[in-house]
């Protein structure tokens, strides 16, 4: 199909033939004529936030829970550079965006223009690709390639810059083909004799330990379904990223918990200890494996990655595997069946007890109290009161968002929206506004903390005006609670700017927003206060008052090992002061 | 001291580095050596020597060379990531597959009068170098050869009253009949 259109015309058209319902935005002088072409239709739902950054967050929430592209449309110059937070978290987290961007027109780029920028140039390094689009012509056929490259191998932004004359200008409009990419093909299945090898240690192995990310969520909910199926046949334990919570229900009994630096203690030391590790879909982060040097020595490592330099990154593996986690965890699972391997059931077992006396430890405990809500326990019953719900999480980042993955539970993925590589604050409530948009009818949290929640709060405006009854659920310890925490662990307890003295009185803001504000002072009106926000049906600020001193344990110290982890309970004073060595302390 | 271990500090892996020459194919598109360029420049990698042109006009492919040094990890690392770049079609690394035919070439302009332009000249003859400019007080010289031939030249004109260099970076092919 080809048709003679405008260029606005054929960026809506090319967006309702690439299935798109919702895009998110802000209009600007340079992508007037877009907006003008919205105005005329009624296939595509625009919605208006209250700063570009917030654009992409919520476009990241909307691909996070739905597995589709999440579709962005900014102005130029201030429109683009505020976008480039959002487009940097979704390029670290592998989130498929894309990201239009409007231009001057063509014979204005290079001088200085009113807001003109250098779009590509900006976007260069925190997207997956870019284009600047200087033919009408050739629109379609970039918008099109631009959501095959978003969603095609390791998914991330990909940003579109299109000059407002091209938006102007008539050409012909392309519609889908099913032609090859000329140059990106990524991945699919891995190298059958890598599968074998990894299939051979895995049915070999007397302490095996599977190690996931978001690889297998963003593989989409099938390859979930062949990670929960292997996992169940070999019987063997199971660890996540923080990205990829979820893709293992973490009610089942094979489930360790979290790993990395605020892991629980069976799941890192299971890392330390084991003689076979199956990577699937993570990349071996710094928060993942402390110090490198004593990362699970003595492991045979199997890595499957789409991303060929993901592998051989930070560690060195054993049996590398390049391809996409669903194809290769059912080429994995049709070799185990196929072998049909007998297990060292004695080694096994021994494993298991072993892991059952890390189990044991208790590394999340952490002392109750009657005076003050301690931020866990808030977690711990935001879980419980909300267990029945069709419920996501979102949140923002520090101790707030660690608590969160390690006492709020999840047995579905694509449930956790949480900002991992960047480490974005303020990414949590426009991320709720992304997600309440393809779930309207679900229970959409964010869970945040004071600091980071006032970064975009903004955004409840935007919740309001498109009644998206998201909960932010703020645990307000009046500190940035994870700067204080290293303060008082590396810097000898000087709360250096780590303390917020004018906070706003968050039911009132929530009121001003014309939302609703609900505040729990004490543990016993806790649970009454968190059923009110959740039988509310409109946007509900939450200030929850909790322990302004607790830290976020376990805690693997920086520059340590996996198997020297810091626990919450028996952490003396001493303890603290010493946890963090010399060389340890240069490190972030 | 111990090193501290972490994936900040990875220089302690001291692997010796190496120097691989890579072969890229590129689509000849606004942009694309931005990319590049912008890979080695923020993830901290070297180029040595950089050499670019369109090389199938039809297509619009061009192909760039690099020679760049670093630890085995990192080298591998370098194709990887030069590999997912979108408008990328291959990268060769051409020293795995065995010594690559490699040749520079280079322009000299050499100012002098009396003995040292006579040596100049006659040095030049014994390196195949071309007089492709010349006054009664200089030579502007151009010479193809291997990166060590012309390091060798370059010295030798040193003291002949050498003005300026300018040198093309290596443009590299793999032995045999096969096809990149």
């Amino acid at each position: 199909m080809s048709a003679s259109m405008t260029g606005a015309q054929i960026v809506l058209q090319a967006l309702a033939d690439q299935g798109v319902e919702h895009i998110f935005g802000y209009p600007g002088g340079a992508v007037l004529p877009i907006y003008d072409e919205l105005f005329q239709q009624d296939r595509l739902k625009h919605v208006l936030v209250r700063h570009e950054q917030g654009a992409v967050h919520a476009a990241e929430g909307y691909a996070r829970s739905t597995g589709k592209v999440g579709v962005v449309l900014v102005t130029s110059g201030p429109g683009a550079t505020n976008a480039v937070t959002g487009l940097t978290d979704a390029l670290m987290d592998s989130i498929p965006l894309v990201c239009i961007t409007g231009q001057v027109p063509t014979h204005l780029i290079g001088n200085d223009a009113f807001q003109e920028c250098d779009t590509v140039g900006i976007t260069r390094p925190c997207t997956k690709h870019n284009y600047l689009v200087k033919d009408v012509n050739q629109l379609s056929t970039v918008l099109h390639e631009a959501f095959y490259v978003a969603r095609s191998g390791r998914p991330g932004p990909v940003v579109v810059d299109i000059p407002k004359d091209i938006q102007f200008a008539t050409g012909l409009y392309a519609g889908l083909s099913n032609s090859q990419h000329k140059s990106y093909r990524p991945p699919k299945e891995g190298d059958a004799s890598a599968v074998e090898a990894a299939v051979e240690a895995m049915a070999n192995a007397k302490r095996p330990v599977f190690y996931t990310g978001g690889g297998v969520i963003n593989a989409g909910p099938a390859a979930s379904e062949r990670l929960r199926e292997i996992v169940r046949l070999t019987g063997y334990p199971i660890t996540s990223t923080l990205m990829g919570l979820g893709a293992y229900p973490a009610s089942d009994k094979q489930w360790l918990g979290m790993l990395g630096m605020h892991g629980t203690y069976e799941a890192n030391n299971a890392m330390h200890d084991c003689d076979v590790m199956i990577c699937i879909g993570a990349r071996f982060d710094d928060r993942i494996t402390g110090r490198l040097d004593a990362f699970s020595p003595g492991s045979t490592k199997i890595h499957v990655d789409v991303d060929p330099s993901s592998i051989n990154k930070n560690v060195t593996v054993d049996i590398p595997i390049v391809g996409d986690c669903h194809h290769v965890l059912n080429q994995m699972l049709a070799a185990w069946k196929k072998k049909n391997p007998k297990l060292d059931k004695p080694a096994l077992k021994t494993w298991w007890d072993q892991i059952d006396t890390w189990r044991a430890r208790n590394c999340l405990h952490y002392k109750k109290r009657d005076d003050v809500i301690m931020p866990q326990y808030a977690i711990q019953r935001l879980f419980a009161l909300t267990r029945d719900k069709d419920v996501y999480i979102t949140t923002e980042v520090g101790q707030h968002q660690m608590w969160a993955a390690q006492h709020f539970h999840f047995d579905e993925p694509n449930r956790w929206m949480t900002s991992g590589g960047l480490g974005t604050m303020g990414y949590g409530i426009p991320a709720a506004v992304g997600v309440q948009m393809a779930h309207p009818n679900s229970l959409v949290v964010d869970i945040a903390g004071e600091a980071s929640v006032l970064m975009t709060m903004q955004e409840m405006s935007t919740a309001v005006q498109y009644d998206l009854p998201i909960k932010i659920f703020i645990l307000n310890n009046e500190y940035m609670g994870m700067v204080r925490q290293w303060q008082e662990l590396l810097h000898g307890g000087r709360y250096s700017h780590s303390y917020t003295e004018a906070l706003p009185d968050f039911v009132k803001l929530a009121e001003a927003y014309q939302g609703v504000g609900i505040r729990a002072e004490k543990p016993s009106e806790l649970d009454d206060k968190i059923l009110e926000m959740i039988e509310t049906p409109r946007p509900v600020i939450f200030d929850c008052r909790v322990d302004k001193h607790a830290n976020c344990f376990p805690m693997i110290p920086s520059g340590e090992a996996h198997n020297n982890m810091l626990l919450g309970d028996d952490a003396s004073e001493e303890d603290l002061e010493n946890a963090i060595t010399e060389e340890g302390k240069v490190m972030v | 001291m111990t090193q501290p271990g972490s994936a900040y500090s990875l220089e302690t892996h001291k692997e010796k580095s190496e120097t691989h020459t890579m072969s890229v194919l590129v689509d000849n598109e606004p942009g694309v050596l931005a990319r590049v360029i912008g890979l080695f420049a923020g993830r901290g990698y070297n180029i040595e020597s950089l050499t670019v042109s369109e090389t199938e006009h039809e297509a619009h492919l061009s192909r760039i060379t690099i020679v760049t040094t670093g630890t085995p990890m990192v080298i591998e690392q370098i194709k990887n990531q030069l590999d997912r770049i979108v408008p990328i079609h291959s990268v060769t690394d051409l020293t795995v597959l065995g010594s690559p035919l490699e040749r520079e070439l280079a322009l000299l302009k050499v100012a002098g009068t009396g003995e040292k332009r006579v040596e100049a000249l006659s040095l030049a003859e014994a390196f195949h170098a071309q007089v492709i400019d010349s006054s009664t007080g200089h030579f502007v010289f151009e010479i193809t050869g291997e990166q060590s031939r012309i390091e060798e030249f370059i010295a030798l004109m040193q003291p002949l009253g050498l003005v300026e260099v300018c040198r093309t970076g290596v443009a590299a092919i793999a032995r045999g009949a096969e096809r990149m």
